[in-house]
């Protein structure tokens, strides 16, 4: 569909472990403004990835095209600057920091030729966005698994990406906690970034996203909205099982 | 210059914190004048020691990578200063002395900082010790000696030497701490994984500190090898001294830059008075050691601290590690 911009593309995407193969020749496009979702069992790969896109890991054939850039061989820390933020399944706050430090680290260094004093303002505007304000005081490891999740989104959203990764940000989460997540995933996409996550609660991905990939055992074995997923006998069989 | 603000003008802690240094240094500046000859070499070991553990603190500290390479810094300080000694002043040995530990540090760091955790300890443990036996094997080989003599300048200049060294090495500490840079090293300890995606170049932060916190311990070697007049590569490269930061580190608490100080102090004066008074020195040393480990596990700085905190304050939310 060539009436959208693709902002991030995965051609071909291989990587292995050892004797395994954890992602096999992926190919995806993430269309700019979009909420893709990207699902499958565990173990499927998806977090490998994630990792592969982030710099976190390298993949061993395919490339990654950002905004029509190559970025296959680049750090995570260039990657980052180049405008693609991400989150960890496992959340991997500053466990001595204050929450509102966590926010500044992203701020402070997200950006090349950050100031101190833009820092401060960026921080407080995106603890604002993401609603931590009442936490300013609490020790980051005392706060609730929804909070220290939102910390890493705060974290990330603070390095001003373009595109952010959310890895299993509602895992672990009440159902109180999964409707305000989803809301905050809306009003980041609202403001402009297109969000590709790794969800594996149902209720949320289907109601939020606009398209859907499905890995299984490594490899894409399905692409389309929601419905269409939900639907399709090959993605009920490997993954949804009895639950649709 | 924003920053020398922040460290040392804009609250009232920092204000306080310049003049103490300052006034610290210029009381020490006048000791020699009034002083017998003993204490200015007693103090410059002090000094000497303290600029050991905020440096090793600084990095290791920070990121939690716990080197042992400062016996391989300091040592290599020692033998510049016996082999270009005579041919400079003083403080450009030392200058030069401060360069070579900070080019070596800088060139293990691109080799070992890409390892992670033990297997990083492990490799700056060898360093120390692949130099002690080079410097045998070059001297039996090449120059036939078992060791050299080194040119002695007089205890007050050495004295003079190292308080620069230690003043120097501390305010620069000072400032990086509440650097960009400091921060970054932070964050790498702190989570590794999260500092690298939130745009911290991890390797290169990692490789510039590992190279900055070398540089003292060179500079510190070079001058008081020259109170001693003699080194060889046993005394040199000797691994105790890489286990002397991580103890008066621990012994003091390292989450600020005042408690290796503090351990460093404590330490030395009890060696010292151990070391001159009994012959139980280890036995005694080692209990009080393990003593403050398992009773203060933040040190005996951070016993001052918490007790102050208790008086005034919550959570800080202030990062650890930077006061
Ligand atoms: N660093 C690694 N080294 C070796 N094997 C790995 C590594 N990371 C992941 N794997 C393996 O690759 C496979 C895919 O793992 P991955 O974490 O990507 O799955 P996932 O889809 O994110 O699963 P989950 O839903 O449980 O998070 C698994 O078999 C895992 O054990
Ligand atoms: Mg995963």
């Amino acid at each position: 569909m060539s009436s959208f911009e693709n902002i991030l593309v995965g051609n071909g995407i291989t990587k292995r472990f050892g004797g395994m193969t954890a992602v096999s020749n992926v190919s995806f496009d993430l269309r700019k403004g979009e909420i893709l979702g990207l699902i499958g069992p565990n173990g499927a790969g998806k977090t490998t990835l994630f990792n592969c896109v982030s710099g976190f890991l390298k993949a061993d054939e395919g490339t990654f095209t950002f905004e029509g850039k190559v970025i296959n061989r680049f750090n995570p820390d260039k990657i980052c600057h180049l405008g693609l933020g991400r989150t960890f399944q496992a959340a991997k706050n500053f466990p001595d920091m204050s929450m509102r430090e966590n926010v500044r680290m992203g701020a402070l260094f997200g950006q090349r030729d950050m100031t101190y004093a833009e820092a401060e303002r960026l921080t407080d505007e995106t603890i604002a966005f993401v609603g931590l304000e009442k936490y300013a005081g609490v020790a980051v490891p005392d706060m609730p698994l929804a909070m220290q999740k939102r910390i890493e989104v705060a974290r990330a959203l603070a390095t001003k990406p373009k595109v952010i990764m959310l890895d299993e940000m509602m895992a672990g989460l009440n159902p109180a906690e999964v409707s305000e997540a989803m809301d905050l995933v809306r009003k980041v996409r609202d403001s402009g970034i297109t969000v590709l996550m790794i969800e594996h609660v149902m209720k949320a991905i289907m109601s939020i996203c606009d398209r859907i990939i499905v890995l299984h055992h490594g490899e894409l074995i399905a692409e389309g909205p929601p419905q269409e997923i939900a639907n399709n006998p090959h993605v009920i069989e490997v993954y949804l099982g009895g639950e649709v | 210059m924003e920053l020398v603000k922040k460290v040392f003008w804009e609250t009232k802690a920092a204000k306080i914190q310049a003049l103490a240094i300052l006034a610290a240094f210029v009381f020490m500046m006048f000791i020699p004048s009034f002083s017998g000859a003993y204490p200015p070499l007693f103090l410059a070991w002090v000094m000497t020691y303290c600029t050991l553990s905020i440096s090793w603190t600084f990095f290791s500290g920070k990121t939690g990578y716990i080197s042992l390479a400062t016996a391989a810094f300091y040592g290599l300080g020692m033998y510049l200063q016996a082999v270009i000694g005579r041919e400079f002043p003083l403080g450009v040995t030392i200058l030069l002395a401060a360069l070579l530990a900070f080019g070596v540090g800088f060139g293990i760091g691109l080799i070992t900082l890409r390892l992670r955790g033990i297997y990083f300890t492990i490799f700056t443990f060898g360093l120390a010790l692949f130099l002690n036996r080079f410097f045998h094997w070059y001297e039996g080989v090449f120059t036939r000696t078992k060791g050299r003599f080194v040119k002695t300048f007089d205890n007050d200049m050495v004295f003079y030497a190292v308080l620069i060294v230690f003043i120097v090495t501390l305010v620069a500490i000072l400032l990086m701490n509440k650097s960009r840079f400091g921060l970054s090293l932070t964050c790498i300890g702190q989570n590794e994984d999260s500092a690298q995606h939130i745009g911290v170049n991890t390797t290169l932060t990692k490789v510039l500190a590992f190279a900055i916190s070398a540089a003292p311990a060179g500079a510190v070697g070079a001058a008081m090898i020259s109170t001693v007049g003699y080194v060889d590569p046993d005394l040199a490269f000797r691994m105790l001294a890489s286990f002397f930061p991580v103890l008066m580190a621990i012994f003091g608490g390292m989450f600020s830059t005042y408690g290796p100080i503090v351990g460093a102090v404590i330490f030395y004066v009890l060696q010292d008075y151990l070391l001159r008074t009994t012959n139980l020195y280890m036995v005694i040393f080692g209990t009080v050691m393990v003593v403050v480990v398992l009773v203060l596990p933040k040190g005996i700085f951070g016993l001052i601290d918490s007790m102050i905190a208790k008086k005034q304050r919550g959570y800080s939310g202030e990062v650890i590690g930077d006061v």
